[in-house]
């Protein structure tokens, strides 16, 4: 255990590694996205109320789990970072969090342009709305402090006491933007809230999160990747992997 | 330098107790900020022109102030915290005194609790005695301004409290100010939504006592987390210097 | 009362209280070691594989070029920087497992003295021990004239020069019973004099058994001065 535990510290093995996951979770991701968002745009039903406009949470909805699940995530290798100063976690946090940053974007972008169709206005200070905000300014902390310590260590450290105030934190900013949000505008139309979604339409959008979180991990491997290259390129094995194979 | 005052050489084994090494803390700390006045003022000064700056950039209708105005204390006193925060460990890292008090012999999250506890004295309690009048200037009825300055007082220190986990996060690095503003203002959202609520909730005549107890349990959470914090990121800043 | 009841005193063995024979064995036994030392700043290896022994009654000199590494060193021996690999070890046990009693020991003077600027040199010295060591104000005094701040123990440290207010910081060697110092740079803007008498006493604290390490660029004619030269590791 302990063994293995000390190897998945280890940048080089961690590198090997990757290389023989991420076809399968690149062709896998790629297959359940493209299934999902293919049956879900153009086979599922209508939505009776609100017509052809509700599929945009095919879109939606994965990117705005996904991005709150990253964080999540970067949190917990945050913890590792402070408590085993392992390496990988700390490449991770780099590596992830415009990731996060990005789909956070989407899910926002995605929920004011169905906003418009639904409630009329590109933008509403809905509770969800506000929270997925706020979590993209804490992205963007955490991607600003991490580029502004020159020294790596120093950087992913203090990044990862960052990420870990966050999360400690998000609970209770979510918390305060629903009741913040029921004390500023009561009754607002909840769109996603409907227990009664079809099957013809969850399991598509569960397609997509599963192909989603897949594609996530094939993307998080690869940008890994290319940091642990950087980090490492002075050491041996990195100048054997760019000499050509005869020459080896 | 032969003096006679030195003592023999031997393993320490006393030591200051914990509580005076604090007390010492705070009382360096409000020495210093009395000879630089400036840093009591200046944020204080900056508090009242951005209250200022709502009547004539939005609309000076006592209607539209009265409904506002708890909100824009919270916002300019939130502002005026920011300020002051980049000042909390700066000057000593320059000046090489905040590397001794990582080497004193007691916890440092303690100490950094006291250097907290200082700024805020200097910096939040002003701005706590300051509302009311701007209150009056925002039309505010007896009551809220009351509850106001009651949310304020539990609020502020908890923004210090959060921001000095920032101030020491951005230490070493080069125009921190405003990178220390992208951090901690996310952070900051709960308390300012439940500081303006609670006054909100006050005029409409709703109770306001769970919303007093809301905030006192985000001070709770922040006195017995952040000074962890901070102290962890002083290393990592210090580390790094 | 023992020692060993006391808080932060749990890194040594159980049941031991230091006695005369105790206090006599450590007068050999190195205070502060440092076992394959490695440290690397801005993908520059600094040292490696450097072992310390930090020996009471002993000087030890860290030399070497601008950049090799000396200030890091030091701070990485107070335990102020942690970008290294390797083991601290303070009086044979892990440093990070005795950091109370560690930092009891340890009086550290820096490139940056830690005097505040605003405050008055007796200010500044009163709030520099509070953490430490309580001393009625006599004598902190007398550390201050001592130190060559007779008449200035109540102007603003603003108003004094560099090398004034260096003295400052370097009034609490004339206070300190830490066993340990280390000392960078602590003659920067000293002047000749001044440096002469910080020689003596740094001489008279070898012979009283305190343990010394410092960089400095000042030619230091001191006897039985160990020396440890960076910067050949690249």
């Amino acid at each position: 255990m302990w063994q293995f535990f000390h190897k998945l510290g280890s940048p080089r093995w961690f590198y090997g590694i990757a290389n023989r996951f991420m076809p399968w979770l690149l062709v896998m991701g790629l297959v359940l996205t493209l299934a999902g968002i293919v049956w879900g745009l153009a086979f599922a039903p209508q939505d009776y109320l609100q017509g052809n406009s509700y599929r945009i949470i095919f879109i939606h909805v994965p990117s705005a789990f996904l991005a709150q699940s990253i964080y999540v995530m970067m949190a917990s290798a945050a913890l590792v970072t402070l408590v085993w100063h392992m390496k990988l976690a700390d490449v991770f946090v780099k590596a992830v969090a415009p990731v996060g940053a990005v789909l956070t974007f989407l899910a926002l972008f995605t929920g004011s342009v169905w906003g418009k169709p639904t409630w009329g206005t590109w933008w509403i200070w809905d509770a969800r709305l506000t929270s997925m905000l706020i979590l993209l300014f804490l992205y963007f902390g955490v991607i600003a402090l991490g580029s502004a310590i020159s020294d790596a260590k120093s950087s992913a450290r203090a990044v990862a006491v960052l990420v870990l105030v966050g999360v400690v934190n998000i609970p209770i900013i979510k918390y305060s933007v629903e009741w913040w949000n029921t004390l500023h505008q009561p009754a607002t139309f909840k769109l996603t809230e409907k227990p009664t979604m079809p099957a013809e339409m969850w399991v598509p959008l569960l397609l997509v999160v599963l192909g989603l979180y897949l594609l996530f991990g094939w993307l998080a491997f690869y940008r890994m990747q290319t940091e642990i290259l950087d980090r490492e390129r002075r050491t041996q094995w990195v100048k054997a992997l760019n000499k050509p194979q005869g020459a080896a | 330098m032969n003096v006679k005052v030195r003592p023999a050489i031997t393993l320490a084994e006393r030591t200051v107790s914990v509580p005076s090494a604090m007390i010492a803390v705070l009382r360096r700390d409000l020495q210093v900020s009395f000879r630089q006045s400036q840093d009591i003022f200046n944020p204080l000064l900056f508090f009242v022109m951005v209250v200022a700056l709502f009547p004539l950039g939005v609309s000076p209708e006592v209607e539209f102030l009265r409904q506002a105005g708890s909100g824009i204390l919270w916002v300019a006193a939130l502002l005026a915290t920011l300020l002051a925060l980049d000042h909390l460990y700066r000057h000593d890292f320059d000046d090489g005194t905040l590397e001794q008090m990582m080497l004193q012999p007691q916890p440092l999250f303690l100490l950094v609790l006291a250097k907290t506890l200082a700024h805020w004295l200097v910096t939040g309690l002003p701005l706590v005695l300051l509302a009311p009048v701007l209150g009056v200037m925002v039309h505010l009825d007896g009551n809220s301004i009351g509850i106001l300055c009651l949310t304020l007082l539990i609020g502020t220190p908890v923004l210090s409290l959060i921001g000095s986990i920032g101030a020491a996060l951005t230490l070493g690095v080069r125009a921190g100010g405003i990178l220390l503003s992208l951090l901690v203002i996310p952070l900051y959202i709960p308390v300012l939504i439940f500081g303006t609520g609670t006054v909100m909730a006050a005029a409409e005549g709703a109770p306001v006592g769970a919303y007093l107890a809301l905030m006192g349990a985000f001070l709770a959470l922040a006195l017995t987390l952040a000074p962890f914090a901070s102290a962890a990121a002083l290393k990592i800043s210090l580390s790094s210097s | 009362m023992c020692p060993a009841l006391m808080p932060g005193s749990f890194c040594r063995p159980f049941g031991q209280c230091p006695s005369a024979e105790r206090y006599g064995a450590l007068m050999s036994e190195p205070l502060l070691q440092a076992v394959d030392l490695h440290c690397e700043r801005d993908d520059r290896l600094l040292f490696q594989g450097l072992d310390i022994a930090i020996v009471p009654g002993t000087i030890t000199r860290v030399e070497g070029p601008n950049g090799s590494g000396k200030t890091t060193l030091l701070r990485i021996l107070a335990g102020l920087h942690d970008g290294y690999s390797g083991d601290i070890l303070w009086r044979t046990q892990r440093r990070a497992r005795c950091r109370e009693e560690f930092l009891r020991n340890l009086l550290y003077i820096g490139h940056r003295p830690g005097v505040k600027s605003l405050l008055t040199p007796l200010e500044n010295l009163r709030a520099l021990m509070a953490g430490r060591q309580r001393h009625p104000d006599k004598n902190l005094r007398a550390a201050l004239d001592g130190s060559g701040l007779g008449g200035f123990h109540d102007v603003p440290c603003q108003n004094l020069s560099a090398g004034q207010q260096r003295r400052v910081a370097l009034a609490r060697l004339l206070i300190s019973d830490e066993p340990l110092w280390i000392l960078d740079e602590a003659f920067t803007a000293i002047d000749f004099q001044g440096v002469g008498r910080l020689e003596q006493l740094l001489a008279q604290r070898v012979v009283n058994g305190g343990a010394v390490v410092l960089t400095t660029h000042h030619p230091l004619a001191l006897s039985g001065m160990q020396r440890l030269q960076l910067g050949q590791a690249a």
